[in-house]
């Protein structure tokens, strides 16, 4: 008799609303508040009514999967032009870790361990770099550009914690009385009938890992309603499910990714850097990673890299690099001596406008980061995220008002009619093309950009994205001339035989220096997920990282997903082939489901990695 | 007549477990570091009570649940998002400190008064549910306090199982030394009853549930009274967070006796 034989089927219960928001980030935030205001009267009776429950107000309510609304991860750098719109006294100091912009820096890292993979050209920049350093703004083995291009500014914008800003955000909504929002509650899959979204289910509850009924087993309520917003991200289940089942606009794809890794941190005392101080990075550890610095109030900065997809490289470790990168000199001399107060990892859809999905259809409507928002020339997202919430608020009060059902038709003249009118898609499709030439090398990338940027996006070199999966190199390949094939084979053999990953034991091969941890800043993998994570997964849930065909994984000689992970809940089998997944150290960053060397084998868009919902993960609210 | 009871669970706020926590002193006395940051959940002992009030007036027929608290008026809020799905319950909220250096009198205080104001409920039928223990203070003293406020003489500490039985007394298990259980059989409401971890799993996140009780969750934060628990006439002689060291390390498939060994040895040492 089967786990399941011995339980009896739980009927799936159904509940009628008439709004369903899905995930809670800057985009259903916007999303929530205008609608939220528009509700009620100035005289305080409602302004509609609820076509479910007569007589009260619409039921509107949003199912964010994480255990709290403030548990999601971003330093943030924005214009905040249409958050301030929506707040038209907003006061960065009302939110903790917020502040207004007062200095930017644009900073090229040179290579001071000598270990980074460089080009011939980079090579050539570096050491002109260094042949001039007395005429130029070096100092810490780094380069202050002299000069910051004008679509990356965000003078006058703010720097804020998604966290902190999101339980701001969240709790005036709440206030208000007027929506509802439910954490720790991770929804299954979108309802489609004759492809008309009709709403959600949400995760079954009382499961094995395998999602067999065990005790106290709750299947997922099936939750309908006129309209489903969907919000929930980049790799939110419901929008990666409505990618798959009316698949993107011709043209479009979702091949750019990164994922971005942050620590906060309370810097030493005597630190000189000043609240609102921004600092970008690029030159190290390797070219094609990126990093950040943004100080907040009272001493405390948030910090981070970004690890993209077109890095081709199969020793990606995020956690790894980071170590390297805030031990560069430029940095290190600010941060010796701090203490971690918190970590966490995000992965960001890098295809910005190419990649927007349908953004309605009969029932829905996509806003936020999934929907394509994030402008990759201008590096900014939250504002924009905001707006398309904003804009499909609008459009949802005007087809009540008119009492219009939120068909596709009706959904494009109001929501898509207005964001093809606003900044967000001009300016997206300004940037469409900036990041083209990184598909070629960071040269290439960083002229691309700049091409696309000082022309306004008239001139650009239109090279073709490649799927994730098919520019991952084995480590062969990637370490060639610098480690012997043999090498890597014996070195792969210990470590799969322990269940280790291979990246720590190939990067100090390769030149990068140990890790001398001290306990503040510099720690352990697993200490960093309970110390600046703490996370925790409940139980009861199945697992949401499954690998579709297992066969993939045991011939798989990269195991990537491995060596990116951000909590190291994917490992190597000890006990042998492919890999196995621990629930309870998943941060869902994300990083798996585009750093996968093996194609689905059904659809070669997507990986052999199937990520769902689940609840758990971070548990901290300074990210 | 009804025979159901009037469960009223009193349930503080604390920081989620897992964040760090550092005392500082300012002008308003103690307080934890960026107290307004970290995110809350409902006390875990508290929790239980909530869970085992819920049950019992699920079996119980015209009984109902009220649940008190007193915290940050923001981060009740919060907690509640997610308590709101679990049980039914009504919320009385009081606007006040909740960091673990408010003094238990104090808190008893303003609890009772909040307790005695509530519209309906019937004291003869009243049970006081709480936590033992606290995961802000280890005193466990506030629930008696409010129990003696209340006039509350029947009170059990340390409960793990409420069972009421058919002349409508109630068995109650108190823990005792050695993992048994003390018996005890009160004949009828009120009482006190301080939960230990009880027996009930915490519930599923219920959609239904959590709808019907943020209807009345809203008003009642919206009008909870500002209420000064403050710590400014107590003088802590020292304050310090437990020491901890950490030695984390991964292992798999070590028999669970060699890893008693040594983490024995570990302590010892």
């Amino acid at each position: 008799m089967t786990t399941t034989d011995q339980q009896p089927e739980a009927a799936r219960q159904e509940m009628q609303v008439d709004i369903i928001c899905t995930g809670f980030g800057p985009a259903t935030g916007g999303f929530l508040t205008t609608l939220s205001r528009a509700m009620t009267k100035e005289d305080g009776t409602p302004a509609f009514e609820s076509k479910v429950m007569p007589g009260m107000l619409p039921q509107v309510i949003c199912y964010e999967r994480a255990d709290d609304i403030g548990f999601g991860v971003s330093g943030v750098v924005t214009k905040a032009k249409s958050i301030r719109e929506s707040f038209p006294d907003f006061d960065p100091a009302a939110i903790p870790m917020t502040h207004e912009v007062t200095e930017e820096k644009v900073v090229y890292l040179l290579d001071p361990v000598g270990a980074s993979r460089r080009s011939w050209l980079v090579k050539v920049a570096d050491n002109a770099i260094k042949l001039f350093k007395w005429i130029l703004p070096y100092r810490h083995q780094a380069m202050e550009l002299p000069w910051m291009p004008p679509f990356l500014q965000k003078h006058k914008g703010i720097i804020t914690s998604i966290g902190q800003f999101n339980q701001w955000v969240g709790n005036q909504l709440m206030m208000s009385g007027a929506v509802q929002i439910w954490p720790g509650t991770p929804v299954a899959k979108p309802l489609i009938e004759d492809n008309k979204v009709t709403g959600v289910q949400l995760a079954d509850q009382g499961t094995d890992k395998q999602g067999n009924p065990e005790a106290g087993y709750t299947p997922g309520m099936d939750i309908k309603a006129a309209l489903t917003v969907v919000g929930d991200g980049p790799v939110g289940v419901v929008g990666r499910d409505l990618d798959l089942h009316f698949g993107l606009p011709e043209g479009n794809h979702i091949r750019d990714w990164a994922v971005g890794m942050k620590m906060v941190v309370d810097l030493p005392a005597g630190c000189e850097l000043k609240p609102g101080t921004v600092i970008h990075t690029l030159g190290y550890p390797e070219p094609e990673i990126f990093g950040f610095m943004y100080v907040y109030p009272d001493g405390v900065a948030s910090l981070g890299i970004f690890v993209p997809s077109w890095f081709d490289n199969p020793m990606r470790s995020t956690y790894r690099y980071m170590q390297h990168w805030i031990q560069h000199p430029y940095l290190w001399r600010h941060l010796e001596g701090g203490t971690l107060r918190s970590w966490g990892a995000k992965s960001l859809q890098e295809s910005g406008r190419r990649g927007e999905p349908f953004l309605v259809g009969d029932g829905y409507a996509r806003i936020g980061e999934g929907s394509g928002t994030t402008n990759v020339l201008t590096n900014s997202g939250v504002d924009e995220a905001w707006e398309s919430g904003v804009q499909l608020a609008d459009a949802v009060i005007e087809l009540l008002e008119k009492d219009k059902p939120f068909t596709k038709e009706n959904l494009d003249e109001t929501y898509v009619k207005r964001r093809r009118a606003s900044w967000l898609d001009s300016e997206s499709r300004i940037a469409q093309h900036a990041r083209d030439g990184f598909q070629k090398g960071f040269i290439t990338g960083m002229f691309t950009t700049a091409l696309v940027g000082m022309t306004k996006g008239k001139l650009f070199i239109p090279f073709k994205a490649k799927r994730p999966h098919d520019r991952i190199p084995t480590p062969e390949e990637y370490y060639k001339g610098r480690i012997s094939a043999e090498e890597i084979d014996q070195i792969r053999k210990e470590c799969r035989s322990k269940g280790l990953t291979l990246h720590d034991r190939l990067m100090e091969k390769a030149g990068w220096p140990e890790i001398k941890n001290d306990g503040q800043l510099l720690m352990s993998h697993q200490d960093i997920l309970l110390m600046g994570g703490k996370v925790q997964a409940t139980g009861n849930y199945a697992d949401h990282v499954t690998f579709v065909d297992p066969r993939s994984c045991a011939q798989c000689q990269t195991l990537i997903c491995t060596e990116i992970c951000s909590g190291q809940a994917i490992a190597p089998n000890p006990e042998g082939l492919g890999v196995v997944f621990d629930r309870e150290k998943c941060v869902y960053c994300g990083a798996c489901i585009w750093s996968c060397s093996e194609a689905n084998k059904d659809n070669p868009e997507y990986s052999n990695v199937s990520f769902r919902a689940g609840a758990g993960g971070l548990h901290s609210a300074e990210n | 007549m009804s025979t159901g009871f009037h469960i009223v669970v009193c349930a503080g706020i604390v920081p989620d477990p897992l964040q760090t926590l550092e005392p500082v002193s300012g002008p308003q006395g103690w307080a934890l570091k960026n107290e307004m940051m970290l995110p809350a959940c409902l006390d875990p002992w508290a929790s239980h009570a909530l869970f085992e009030a819920a049950n019992l007036a699920k079996n119980v027929s015209d009984s109902k649940v009220w649940l008190v608290t007193l915290g940050p008026k923001a981060k009740v809020q919060q907690v509640m998002m997610t308590m709101a799905q679990k049980v039914p319950f009504e919320l009385v909220a009081l606007d006040g400190a909740a960091n673990g250096f408010t003094d238990a009198a104090e808190t008893a205080a303003a609890l009772a008064n909040a307790i005695e104001g509530i519209a309906g409920l019937d004291k003869s039928r009243l049970l006081l549910f709480g936590g033992w223990e606290s995961a802000s203070r280890g005193a466990g003293a506030t629930l008696q306090i409010v129990g003696e406020r209340l006039g509350i003489t029947e009170q059990f500490q340390g409960v793990d199982q409420i069972t009421i039985k058919d002349n409508g007394a109630m068995e109650i298990l108190e823990r005792v030394e050695g993992g048994s259980h003390q018996v005890s059989e009160c004949s009828s409401a009120p009482a006190v009853l301080g939960w230990a971890t009880g027996n009930l799993p915490e519930p599923p996140n219920n959609s239904q549930i959590g709808m019907q009780n943020m209807r009345l969750i809203m008003p009642a934060l919206q009008k909870a009274p500002a209420t000064k628990i403050g710590t400014a006439d107590i003088a802590y002689k020292g304050i310090e967070l437990p020491k901890q060291q950490r030695n984390t390390r991964i292992v798999k498939d070590v028999p669970v006796e060699e890893i008693a060994r040594e983490i024995v040895d570990w302590l010892r040492g």
